[in-house]
């Protein structure tokens, strides 16, 4: 104010300002700093409150992962998103930090399992494509647990049935895989019904388990009677009607699958429950035959080399295939010092059929617990014998035959041994092989080479015998040949039509003509007058102008018949 | 008063647009009565603005960093991207001249603005006449450099428009550039408001 009361002279015309309209007071510019406050703080609320559970997978790979960046996805639908990679402390795993999303809580529980999708190309079909462009990403499939769950180990396939589906999960169990593989087609009826889930190989090491998923409403077929096997390849049967060829469809050829329906005839057609146990067979013929039912343990002892006697070689009772051989062994005896072979094989009685039932009738008749025993036993001593005979002429193949031999020698068979000694017969094709043998030996015998010189001394003589006629016999032979010609010759010259022979013959024969006449002229009148032969012959009556011209002129000339010339 | 006198001690006040010299008002809010522009003798208020300008500034600054800008999608690969993760993708990609660019642009020119709006606030609260000179150039050099600070913001919405092929590739922007384009908007704003000529009163004037 004091500068203000000491004005210059100069500024006494200086204008004064106006005065304007109030504005609002300075302090509201705080609204700014307060509303970018509330708004990072929202953000920061939000953010809190958006996060969901941290939590942690393991996977072999980090292949194509990468942080901050690869979503889960559940359903297509993203999830969460990955937070940072890591090794794990021993440095076998890659360790995923996931952040779920707050809505994705109930996805950190224990059943919920997490997988890398990436692009698979199989066999059986492609998958994952979208993953070639917008990198991999984790798939997540919730489960049934409530447990609240952080620390999970990833899958390292997709699973191949995601949670809720509609359907039946089955177990099966098969001695080997074959081309199976996961996300194989099972098939009913030719229509993909389901698909193969998963497979281990048991504990044990001898079977493989498979499960398969299918889906409903034809889970419902499978039932308690329901049969699997195995529908890959191409099954290709020579039989009686020609060639067949027989696949379910392209994709088994190279993908493999399974097959399923109900055995043949009357069956309990409940649905199986889940993860019902079946055994997967290894064609459909074989899964539509009846059960083999419990087998048992027949040891045969051979003393013949068994050369194309395989494993599974076929044991057939009468041409009915009953069994399969399990083992070939070489044994060496020493009281006869020779190496018989002991073959073992499993036969299913069952595959006897209606005789089966029947003998096993009469063997509990018997009272004897061992049914089969017994059975084989009466059997033998009927003449039962096993015999390695010869299955296929071109390859040599042996199989099993037990068969009744006619006349077969007496042998002791014990039936309380484990397993059961079924007696020997040495097969058709070593029989024939002993013949032939014998028919050789024989014909070694026979002596050739003294044949052989006789077979040359007579040829010898015979060579001399020939000079003999060609020399001696053949001129001779000449000579008599022209004589028989001149012969003929004069036979001919006789035999013509102006030779006095023929002219004789003629007149000869024109007498025997006039003979025949007068002879005819008298049995005509014999048989008119009887009575000449024994009066003679009357005088003849005036003579009539309307006779024959032959009879009268004949009857003076001849009346007897033997008055001719 | 061996330096010139200045309007103030001899009661005038000139109007910022149309240059008629009047009295110094008594009454705050006073106009020139020739344009009717409101005469003040320093921006009303200026330290207070610019102070609450500037803290708003840096709190929006905080999302904008931390937030994705732009997201580019090319043949399904989504790819979010905050500032400083596109600056160190483009020098991953080996376009280290960009990067730079980008990253003076984005990074060094705000926080250089605050640093600098902050240094000539707390010079401007302790009347020191340390480096006055500098401080006017200060300055001058922010209101310069304030308006570049909005490349990334141009880029985001050039790129959002220019690139959409659909499938093959699109870009859109992310919460994050609104947050940034809010930081440069707000920086201005304060540097603005403050008032260069408090850097030259003495103890004895007002802010």
């Amino acid at each position: 104010m004091a500068d203000k009361e000491a004005p210059n002279e100069g500024i006494e015309d200086v204008p004064q300002p106006i005065v304007r309209r109030r504005r609002f007071s300075a302090s509201w510019i705080w609204l700014v700093p307060a509303l970018a406050a509330i708004v990072g703080a929202s953000l920061v609320v939000r953010s809190a409150l958006e996060a969901g559970p941290q939590i942690t997978i393991s996977f072999q790979s980090g292949e194509g992962l990468e942080a901050g960046k690869t979503p889960v996805k559940y359903k297509s639908v993203v999830i969460g998103t990955v937070h940072s990679l890591g090794l794990s402390a021993d440095r076998n795993s890659v360790l995923v930090k996931v952040n779920l999303h707050k809505s994705a809580e109930s996805f950190a529980t224990a059943n919920t399992r997490f997988w890398v999708v990436r692009p698979r190309i199989g066999l059986g079909g492609v998958s994952g494509v979208d993953t070639l462009f917008s990198g991999a990403f984790i798939g997540a499939d919730i489960g049934d647990s409530t447990e609240p769950r952080r620390d999970f180990i990833g899958l390292e396939n997709p699973p191949s049935v995601t949670h809720g589906t509609p359907g039946k999960s089955f177990e099966l169990h098969s001695g080997d895989l074959g081309s199976i593989d996961v996300g194989s087609p099972v098939y009913y009826r030719r229509i993909q019904v389901g698909h193969v889930t998963s497979y281990q190989l048991d504990p044990n090491g001898k079977t493989v388990s498979l499960h398969v998923f299918i889906d409903a409403p034809s889970d419902r077929f499978v039932t308690q009677a329901t049969r699997f096997w195995n529908a890959s390849g191409v099954d290709v049967s020579l039989g009686a009607n020609g060639l067949k060829l027989n696949t379910e469809s392209l994709a088994t050829v190279i993908a493999g699958g399974i097959g399923f329906q109900d055995a043949p005839g009357p069956q309990d057609d409940t649905p199986a429950p889940v993860d019902t146990n079946f055994v997967l067979f290894g064609d459909e013929a074989t899964a539509m035959r009846p059960p083999d039912g419990e087998p048992s343990y027949i040891r045969m002892r051979f003393d013949q080399s068994v050369r194309g006697l395989d494993i599974d070689a076929p044991v057939e009772f009468l041409g009915i295939d009953i069994g399969h051989v399990v083992s070939v062994n070489l044994d060496y005896d020493e009281t006869t010092e020779r190496f018989p072979i002991i073959v073992g094989a499993v036969i299913y009685p069952r595959r006897l059929g209606r005789a089966q039932t029947k003998l096993a009738a009469i063997a509990a008749k018997h009272g004897d617990a061992d049914s089969l025993a017994q059975t084989v036993g009466m059997l033998v001593g009927h003449g039962l014998r096993a015999q390695a005979r010869n299955g296929n002429l071109l390859t040599g193949q042996l199989y099993i035959s037990l068969d009744f031999v006619p006349g077969a020698p007496k042998v002791a068979f014990n039936p309380a041994a484990k397993p059961l000694e079924i007696p020997t017969q040495r097969g058709s094709l070593s029989q024939l092989q002993e013949r032939l043998d014998a028919i050789v030996g024989k014909l070694q015998k026979v002596p050739f080479d003294k044949i052989g010189d006789h077979l040359d001394e007579s040829l010898t003589q015979l060579s001399s015998t020939l000079h003999h006629l060609n020399t001696d016999l053949l001129p001779q032979l000449k000579g008599s040949l022209q004589g028989i010609n001149k012969t003929l010759g004069s036979a001919d010259k006789a035999l013509s039509g102006d030779s006095p022979l023929q002219q004789n013959l003629g007149l000869t024969l024109e007498e025997l003509q006039r003979m025949a006449r007068s002879l005819r002229v008298f049995s005509d009148y014999l048989s008119a007058h009887p009575e000449a032969l024994i009066r003679g012959r009357r005088p003849d009556a005036a003579p009539k102008p309307e006779s024959p011209p032959g009879a009268p002129r004949a009857s003076p000339a001849s009346p007897l018949p033997g008055s001719g010339p | 008063m061996t330096a010139p006198p200045r309007a103030d001690q001899l009661g005038l006040i000139g109007c910022p647009v149309c240059s008629l010299v009047s009295r110094a008002p008594n009454v705050a809010d006073a106009g020139c009565s020739r344009c009717g522009s409101p005469l003040q003798r320093r921006k009303p208020a200026s330290l207070t603005r610019t102070w609450a300008l500037l803290i708003a500034a840096f709190m929006v600054y905080i999302p904008a960093n931390i937030l994705p800008i732009m997201r580019t999608e090319s043949l399904g690969d989504v790819d979010d991207n905050t500032i400083l993760s596109g600056v160190l993708e483009l020098w991953d990609k080996d376009s280290q001249g960009l990067a730079v660019i980008v990253f003076c642009a984005s990074i060094v020119v705000p926080m250089l603005k605050f640093l600098a709006l902050l240094v000539l606030l707390i010079c401007v609260h302790r009347r020191t006449h340390w480096a006055q000179l500098q401080r006017a150039k200060l300055y001058r050099m922010i209101e310069l450099i304030g308006h570049w600070s909005m490349l990334d913001v141009f880029v985001v919405a050039l790129l959002t428009a220019l690139v959409r092929f659909n499938l093959l590739s699109s870009v859109e922007p992310l919460p994050g550039v609104i947050f940034f384009g809010l930081t440069v908007v707000l920086t201005m704003f304060a540097s603005r408001s403050f008032d260069p000529r408090l850097t030259w009163d003495d103890e004895e004037s007002h802010g």
